[in-house]
Protein backbone atom coordinates (compact mmCIF):
# COMPACT_ATOMS: atom_id res chain seq x y z
CA UNK A 1 0.00 0.00 0.00
CA UNK A 2 2.96 2.68 0.80
CA UNK A 3 4.54 1.92 -2.42
CA UNK A 4 1.25 3.16 -4.44
CA UNK A 5 0.77 6.18 -2.33
CA UNK A 6 4.55 7.02 -3.33
CA UNK A 7 3.74 6.24 -6.96
CA UNK A 8 0.54 8.06 -7.20
CA UNK A 9 2.05 10.77 -5.20
CA UNK A 10 5.15 11.20 -7.55
CA UNK A 11 3.32 10.62 -10.69
CA UNK A 12 0.01 12.44 -10.48
CA UNK A 13 0.03 14.37 -7.54
CA UNK A 14 3.75 15.96 -6.96
CA UNK A 15 4.43 15.77 -10.58
CA UNK A 16 8.21 16.28 -10.88
CA UNK A 17 8.10 19.38 -13.34
CA UNK A 18 4.40 20.78 -13.23
CA UNK A 19 4.59 20.84 -9.54
CA UNK A 20 7.86 20.66 -8.53
CA UNK A 21 9.53 22.40 -11.43
CA UNK A 22 12.44 20.56 -11.88
CA UNK A 23 13.89 19.61 -15.01
CA UNK A 24 12.59 22.71 -16.89
CA UNK A 25 15.33 22.76 -19.32
CA UNK A 26 14.48 19.28 -20.89
CA UNK A 27 10.84 19.87 -20.68
CA UNK A 28 11.33 23.05 -23.28
CA UNK A 29 14.12 21.94 -24.86
CA UNK A 30 12.75 18.45 -26.37
CA UNK A 31 8.83 18.66 -26.20
CA UNK A 32 8.79 19.46 -29.81
CA UNK A 33 8.35 15.98 -30.78
CA UNK A 34 6.72 13.06 -29.25
CA UNK A 35 9.33 10.54 -30.13
CA UNK A 36 12.34 12.82 -28.96
CA UNK A 37 10.38 13.56 -25.68
CA UNK A 38 9.71 9.92 -24.88
CA UNK A 39 13.32 9.22 -25.58
CA UNK A 40 14.60 11.87 -23.37
CA UNK A 41 12.21 9.86 -21.03
CA UNK A 42 13.32 6.85 -21.10
CA UNK A 43 17.40 8.26 -20.63
CA UNK A 44 15.73 10.11 -17.31
CA UNK A 45 14.01 6.63 -16.13
CA UNK A 46 17.13 4.78 -16.14
CA UNK A 47 19.90 7.41 -15.28
CA UNK A 48 17.55 8.81 -12.42
CA UNK A 49 17.26 5.34 -10.81
CA UNK A 50 20.77 3.91 -11.02
CA UNK A 51 22.18 7.54 -10.00
CA UNK A 52 19.96 7.36 -6.53
CA UNK A 53 20.98 4.11 -5.77
CA UNK A 54 24.11 4.57 -6.14
CA UNK A 55 24.16 8.29 -4.36
CA UNK A 56 21.76 6.52 -1.60
CA UNK A 57 24.42 3.58 -1.41
CA UNK A 58 27.21 6.40 -0.69
CA UNK A 59 25.41 8.68 1.95
CA UNK A 60 24.30 5.79 3.83
CA UNK A 61 27.70 3.89 3.59
CA UNK A 62 30.06 5.88 3.38
CA UNK A 63 29.13 10.28 3.89
CA UNK A 64 27.03 9.22 7.07
CA UNK A 65 29.86 7.23 9.37
CA UNK A 66 31.86 9.48 8.27
CA UNK A 67 30.37 12.44 8.93
CA UNK A 68 31.25 14.66 5.99
CA UNK A 69 27.52 15.09 4.83
CA UNK A 70 28.36 18.40 3.90
CA UNK A 71 30.16 17.01 0.96
CA UNK A 72 27.09 15.92 -0.26
CA UNK A 73 26.34 18.08 -3.40
CA UNK A 74 29.96 17.51 -4.70
CA UNK A 75 29.53 14.25 -4.00
CA UNK A 76 26.16 13.70 -5.87
CA UNK A 77 27.28 15.68 -8.91
CA UNK A 78 30.27 13.74 -9.61
CA UNK A 79 28.67 10.51 -9.08
CA UNK A 80 25.93 11.98 -11.70
CA UNK A 81 28.12 13.45 -13.79
CA UNK A 82 30.64 9.79 -13.86
CA UNK A 83 27.45 8.13 -14.09
CA UNK A 84 26.38 9.24 -17.31
CA UNK A 85 29.71 9.33 -18.77
CA UNK A 86 29.99 5.69 -18.01
CA UNK A 87 25.99 4.74 -19.17
CA UNK A 88 27.37 6.63 -22.62
CA UNK A 89 30.11 4.39 -23.09
CA UNK A 90 28.24 0.70 -22.27
CA UNK A 91 25.55 2.15 -24.47
CA UNK A 92 27.81 2.80 -27.25
CA UNK A 93 29.32 -0.10 -27.44
CA UNK A 94 26.39 -2.72 -26.09
CA UNK A 95 22.86 -1.40 -28.16
CA UNK A 96 24.02 1.02 -30.60
CA UNK A 97 21.07 1.63 -31.78
CA UNK A 98 19.40 2.90 -28.22
CA UNK A 99 22.86 5.07 -27.85
CA UNK A 100 22.19 6.53 -31.28
CA UNK A 101 18.53 7.47 -30.54
CA UNK A 102 19.13 9.32 -27.32
CA UNK A 103 22.05 11.06 -29.16
CA UNK A 104 22.33 14.08 -27.26
CA UNK A 105 20.61 13.60 -24.62
CA UNK A 106 22.74 11.70 -22.52
CA UNK A 107 25.57 14.27 -21.83
CA UNK A 108 22.57 16.79 -21.60
CA UNK A 109 21.71 14.48 -18.40
CA UNK A 110 24.43 15.99 -16.18
CA UNK A 111 22.65 19.49 -16.00
CA UNK A 112 19.11 18.21 -15.50
CA UNK A 113 17.75 19.32 -11.97
CA UNK A 114 15.58 16.42 -11.62
CA UNK A 115 18.38 13.93 -11.43
CA UNK A 116 20.08 15.98 -8.66
CA UNK A 117 16.81 16.86 -7.29
CA UNK A 118 15.11 13.10 -7.02
CA UNK A 119 18.60 11.76 -5.45
CA UNK A 120 18.87 14.50 -2.59
CA UNK A 121 15.20 13.86 -1.63
CA UNK A 122 15.33 10.19 -1.86
CA UNK A 123 18.28 10.78 1.10
CA UNK A 124 15.97 13.35 2.84
CA UNK A 125 13.17 11.74 3.15
CA UNK A 126 14.57 8.46 5.18
CA UNK A 127 13.66 6.22 2.70
CA UNK A 128 14.99 1.84 2.10
CA UNK A 129 16.39 1.59 -0.61
CA UNK A 130 13.37 -0.22 -2.22
CA UNK A 131 11.23 2.89 -1.56
CA UNK A 132 13.66 4.98 -3.13
CA UNK A 133 14.14 3.16 -6.35
CA UNK A 134 10.05 3.37 -6.50
CA UNK A 135 10.79 6.94 -5.41
CA UNK A 136 13.07 7.37 -8.50
CA UNK A 137 11.25 4.90 -11.10
CA UNK A 138 7.97 6.83 -10.57
CA UNK A 139 9.11 10.45 -10.60
CA UNK A 140 10.77 9.63 -14.25
CA UNK A 141 6.95 7.93 -15.27
CA UNK A 142 6.02 11.70 -13.92
CA UNK A 143 8.86 13.56 -16.01
CA UNK A 144 8.11 11.45 -19.16
CA UNK A 145 4.19 11.55 -18.78
CA UNK A 146 4.47 15.99 -18.73
CA UNK A 147 7.07 15.91 -21.15
CA UNK A 148 4.95 13.56 -23.78
CA UNK A 149 1.74 15.66 -22.92
CA UNK A 150 3.31 19.04 -23.50
CA UNK A 151 5.53 17.62 -26.65
CA UNK A 152 1.41 16.34 -28.03
CA UNK A 153 0.37 19.81 -27.59
CA UNK A 154 2.95 21.35 -29.02
CA UNK A 155 2.65 19.42 -32.23
CA UNK A 156 -0.96 20.67 -32.48
CA UNK A 157 -0.21 24.36 -31.57
CA UNK A 158 2.32 24.17 -35.48
CA UNK A 159 -1.06 24.36 -36.78
CA UNK A 160 -2.75 27.10 -35.20
CA UNK A 161 -2.94 30.90 -35.40
CA UNK A 162 -1.10 32.03 -32.50
CA UNK A 163 -0.78 35.68 -31.85
CA UNK A 164 2.31 37.39 -32.65
CA UNK A 165 3.43 38.47 -29.48
CA UNK A 166 3.04 35.35 -27.73
CA UNK A 167 4.96 33.06 -30.61
CA UNK A 168 7.64 30.87 -29.35
CA UNK A 169 8.56 30.54 -25.58
CA UNK A 170 5.19 32.48 -24.35
CA UNK A 171 2.62 30.01 -25.78
CA UNK A 172 4.67 27.07 -24.77
CA UNK A 173 5.05 28.51 -20.72
CA UNK A 174 1.10 29.37 -21.12
CA UNK A 175 0.21 25.65 -22.05
CA UNK A 176 2.56 24.27 -19.24
CA UNK A 177 0.83 26.16 -16.84
CA UNK A 178 -2.76 25.25 -18.23
CA UNK A 179 -1.37 21.46 -18.13
CA UNK A 180 0.11 22.14 -14.38
CA UNK A 181 -3.27 23.42 -13.30
CA UNK A 182 -4.99 20.83 -14.74
CA UNK A 183 -2.73 18.50 -12.88
CA UNK A 184 -3.75 20.66 -9.93
CA UNK A 185 -6.79 18.41 -9.47
CA UNK A 186 -5.45 15.47 -8.57
CA UNK A 187 -4.29 17.51 -5.40
CA UNK A 188 -5.61 15.40 -2.40
CA UNK A 189 -5.61 12.37 -3.47
CA UNK A 190 -3.43 10.12 -1.73
CA UNK B 1 35.64 44.18 -24.83
CA UNK B 2 33.39 47.42 -23.52
CA UNK B 3 32.84 46.95 -19.45
CA UNK B 4 29.74 49.20 -19.33
CA UNK B 5 28.50 46.76 -22.38
CA UNK B 6 29.71 43.75 -20.44
CA UNK B 7 27.85 44.62 -17.29
CA UNK B 8 24.31 45.64 -18.91
CA UNK B 9 24.27 43.36 -21.61
CA UNK B 10 22.42 40.55 -19.35
CA UNK B 11 19.18 43.07 -18.24
CA UNK B 12 17.18 42.51 -22.02
CA UNK B 13 19.47 41.60 -24.69
CA UNK B 14 20.90 38.54 -23.10
CA UNK B 15 18.94 38.55 -20.05
CA UNK B 16 19.50 34.96 -18.89
CA UNK B 17 15.53 34.09 -18.00
CA UNK B 18 13.86 35.99 -20.15
CA UNK B 19 15.61 35.57 -23.52
CA UNK B 20 17.96 32.75 -22.96
CA UNK B 21 15.53 30.68 -21.16
CA UNK B 22 18.10 29.10 -18.53
CA UNK B 23 17.95 28.48 -14.78
CA UNK B 24 14.26 27.93 -15.43
CA UNK B 25 14.01 26.23 -12.41
CA UNK B 26 15.25 28.09 -9.27
CA UNK B 27 13.05 31.33 -11.35
CA UNK B 28 9.80 29.37 -11.24
CA UNK B 29 10.15 27.17 -8.11
CA UNK B 30 11.30 30.07 -5.41
CA UNK B 31 9.36 33.52 -6.97
CA UNK B 32 6.38 32.63 -4.84
CA UNK B 33 6.53 36.35 -3.66
CA UNK B 34 9.29 38.98 -4.55
CA UNK B 35 11.81 38.66 -1.12
CA UNK B 36 12.13 34.81 -2.14
CA UNK B 37 12.96 35.58 -5.55
CA UNK B 38 15.34 38.57 -4.44
CA UNK B 39 16.97 35.91 -2.54
CA UNK B 40 17.33 33.04 -4.56
CA UNK B 41 18.77 35.89 -6.96
CA UNK B 42 21.65 37.03 -4.81
CA UNK B 43 22.53 33.43 -3.65
CA UNK B 44 22.64 32.37 -7.48
CA UNK B 45 24.65 36.23 -7.88
CA UNK B 46 27.04 34.80 -5.45
CA UNK B 47 28.00 31.63 -6.75
CA UNK B 48 27.97 33.01 -10.91
CA UNK B 49 30.66 35.67 -9.66
CA UNK B 50 32.35 33.23 -7.52
CA UNK B 51 33.23 30.45 -9.78
CA UNK B 52 33.79 32.97 -12.92
CA UNK B 53 36.89 34.45 -10.95
CA UNK B 54 37.67 31.12 -9.60
CA UNK B 55 37.55 29.76 -13.47
CA UNK B 56 39.28 32.63 -14.78
CA UNK B 57 42.07 32.48 -13.07
CA UNK B 58 42.30 28.84 -13.43
CA UNK B 59 41.70 28.88 -17.23
CA UNK B 60 45.47 28.21 -18.45
CA UNK B 61 45.99 25.42 -15.96
CA UNK B 62 42.60 23.42 -16.64
CA UNK B 63 43.41 20.63 -19.48
CA UNK B 64 40.79 21.24 -22.03
CA UNK B 65 39.26 17.65 -21.71
CA UNK B 66 37.94 17.51 -18.10
CA UNK B 67 36.63 21.37 -18.51
CA UNK B 68 33.08 21.00 -17.66
CA UNK B 69 33.73 18.15 -14.48
CA UNK B 70 36.08 20.77 -13.04
CA UNK B 71 33.63 23.93 -13.41
CA UNK B 72 30.92 21.38 -12.20
CA UNK B 73 33.38 21.00 -8.95
CA UNK B 74 34.30 24.67 -8.62
CA UNK B 75 30.54 25.79 -8.55
CA UNK B 76 29.67 22.60 -6.42
CA UNK B 77 32.26 24.01 -3.61
CA UNK B 78 31.26 27.54 -4.01
CA UNK B 79 27.31 25.88 -3.72
CA UNK B 80 27.92 24.34 -0.45
CA UNK B 81 29.84 27.45 1.05
CA UNK B 82 26.11 29.43 0.04
CA UNK B 83 24.18 26.90 1.39
CA UNK B 84 26.19 26.12 4.76
CA UNK B 85 26.07 30.06 5.40
CA UNK B 86 22.28 30.60 4.82
CA UNK B 87 21.52 27.49 6.68
CA UNK B 88 23.33 29.47 9.49
CA UNK B 89 22.67 32.97 9.47
CA UNK B 90 18.98 33.07 6.84
CA UNK B 91 17.43 30.19 8.69
CA UNK B 92 13.73 31.03 7.46
CA UNK B 93 14.66 31.94 3.47
CA UNK B 94 17.06 28.73 3.79
CA UNK B 95 13.77 27.05 4.84
CA UNK B 96 11.41 28.91 2.38
CA UNK B 97 14.07 27.98 -0.77
CA UNK B 98 15.06 24.85 0.66
CA UNK B 99 15.75 22.08 -2.14
CA UNK B 100 16.87 25.00 -4.83
CA UNK B 101 20.29 26.15 -2.75
CA UNK B 102 21.44 22.44 -3.65
CA UNK B 103 20.38 22.42 -6.81
CA UNK B 104 22.59 25.85 -8.07
CA UNK B 105 25.03 23.56 -9.15
CA UNK B 106 23.21 22.37 -11.80
CA UNK B 107 21.81 25.55 -12.67
CA UNK B 108 22.69 25.77 -16.38
CA UNK B 109 23.14 29.73 -16.34
CA UNK B 110 25.61 28.94 -13.65
CA UNK B 111 27.81 26.33 -15.88
CA UNK B 112 26.93 28.79 -19.34
CA UNK B 113 28.83 31.73 -17.55
CA UNK B 114 31.87 29.70 -17.09
CA UNK B 115 32.28 27.91 -20.20
CA UNK B 116 31.02 30.87 -22.77
CA UNK B 117 32.35 33.54 -20.91
CA UNK B 118 35.00 32.69 -17.87
CA UNK B 119 37.20 30.38 -19.85
CA UNK B 120 38.44 33.03 -22.58
CA UNK B 121 38.23 36.30 -21.14
CA UNK B 122 40.61 38.01 -18.36
CA UNK B 123 39.82 38.27 -14.38
CA UNK B 124 38.54 41.42 -14.42
CA UNK B 125 36.04 41.03 -17.67
CA UNK B 126 34.73 37.70 -15.92
CA UNK B 127 34.01 39.46 -12.86
CA UNK B 128 32.46 42.15 -14.31
CA UNK B 129 29.95 39.57 -16.26
CA UNK B 130 29.63 38.06 -13.48
CA UNK B 131 28.41 40.74 -11.50
CA UNK B 132 26.27 41.78 -14.39
CA UNK B 133 25.12 38.63 -15.26
CA UNK B 134 24.01 37.88 -11.65
CA UNK B 135 21.93 41.63 -11.29
CA UNK B 136 20.20 40.48 -14.45
CA UNK B 137 19.20 37.15 -12.92
CA UNK B 138 18.53 38.45 -9.57
CA UNK B 139 16.03 41.28 -11.55
CA UNK B 140 14.72 38.49 -13.43
CA UNK B 141 13.50 36.54 -10.54
CA UNK B 142 12.82 39.67 -8.39
CA UNK B 143 10.14 40.56 -11.41
CA UNK B 144 8.67 37.28 -11.56
CA UNK B 145 8.33 37.00 -7.84
CA UNK B 146 6.36 40.57 -7.68
CA UNK B 147 4.23 39.87 -10.36
CA UNK B 148 3.20 36.41 -8.72
CA UNK B 149 2.80 38.12 -5.14
CA UNK B 150 1.08 41.09 -6.71
CA UNK B 151 -1.76 39.13 -8.59
CA UNK B 152 -2.04 35.87 -6.00
CA UNK B 153 -1.60 37.45 -2.72
CA UNK B 154 -2.16 41.74 -3.55
CA UNK B 155 1.57 42.05 -2.10
CA UNK B 156 4.60 43.22 -2.58
CA UNK B 157 7.76 42.28 -0.24
CA UNK B 158 5.23 41.30 2.18
CA UNK B 159 3.28 44.80 2.52
CA UNK B 160 -0.49 43.75 2.05
CA UNK B 161 -1.14 46.51 -0.79
CA UNK B 162 -5.11 45.61 -1.66
CA UNK B 163 -7.13 44.37 1.06
CA UNK B 164 -8.58 40.48 0.28
CA UNK B 165 -7.27 37.72 -1.28
CA UNK B 166 -5.66 37.88 -4.57
CA UNK B 167 -6.19 35.15 -7.66
CA UNK B 168 -4.06 32.11 -5.85
CA UNK B 169 -3.33 30.51 -8.58
CA UNK B 170 -0.43 32.64 -9.12
CA UNK B 171 0.91 31.79 -6.15
CA UNK B 172 0.71 28.04 -6.39
CA UNK B 173 2.31 26.14 -9.38
CA UNK B 174 0.67 27.17 -12.66
CA UNK B 175 0.20 30.37 -12.12
CA UNK B 176 4.37 30.49 -12.33
CA UNK B 177 4.29 29.28 -15.82
CA UNK B 178 1.57 31.55 -16.69
CA UNK B 179 2.80 34.34 -15.67
CA UNK B 180 6.34 34.32 -17.07
CA UNK B 181 5.05 33.49 -20.17
CA UNK B 182 3.50 37.04 -20.38
CA UNK B 183 6.84 38.54 -18.69
CA UNK B 184 8.94 36.88 -21.56
CA UNK B 185 6.15 38.18 -24.39
CA UNK B 186 6.47 41.12 -22.39
CA UNK B 187 10.35 41.11 -22.51
CA UNK B 188 10.09 40.29 -26.49
CA UNK B 189 8.52 43.48 -27.27
CA UNK B 190 11.15 45.56 -24.97
CA UNK B 191 14.10 44.06 -26.97
CA UNK B 192 12.73 44.15 -30.37
CA UNK B 193 11.95 48.36 -29.66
Amino acid sequence: MEYIVIVIGAVLVNNIVLAQFLGLCPLFGVSSKISTAAGMGGAVLFVMTVASIVTYLLSTFLLEPLNIMYLQTITYILVISSLVQMVEIILKKVSPPLYQALGIFLPLMTTNCAILGVAILVFQQDFTLLQGVIFAISHSIGFTLAIILLAGIREHMDLLDIPKGMKGNPIIMVTAGLLALAFMGFAGIV
Amino acid sequence: MNQAKNFTKGFVRENPVFILMLGLCPALGTTTSAFNGFGMGMATLFVVLMSNIVVSIFKDFIPNKVRIPSYIVIIASFVTITDLVMEAFMGGLHAELGLFIPLIVVNCFVLGRAEAFASKNTLFSSTIDGIGMGLAFTMALTMLGATRELLGANALFGVELIEGDGMLVFVLAPGAFIALGYLIALMNKLKKD
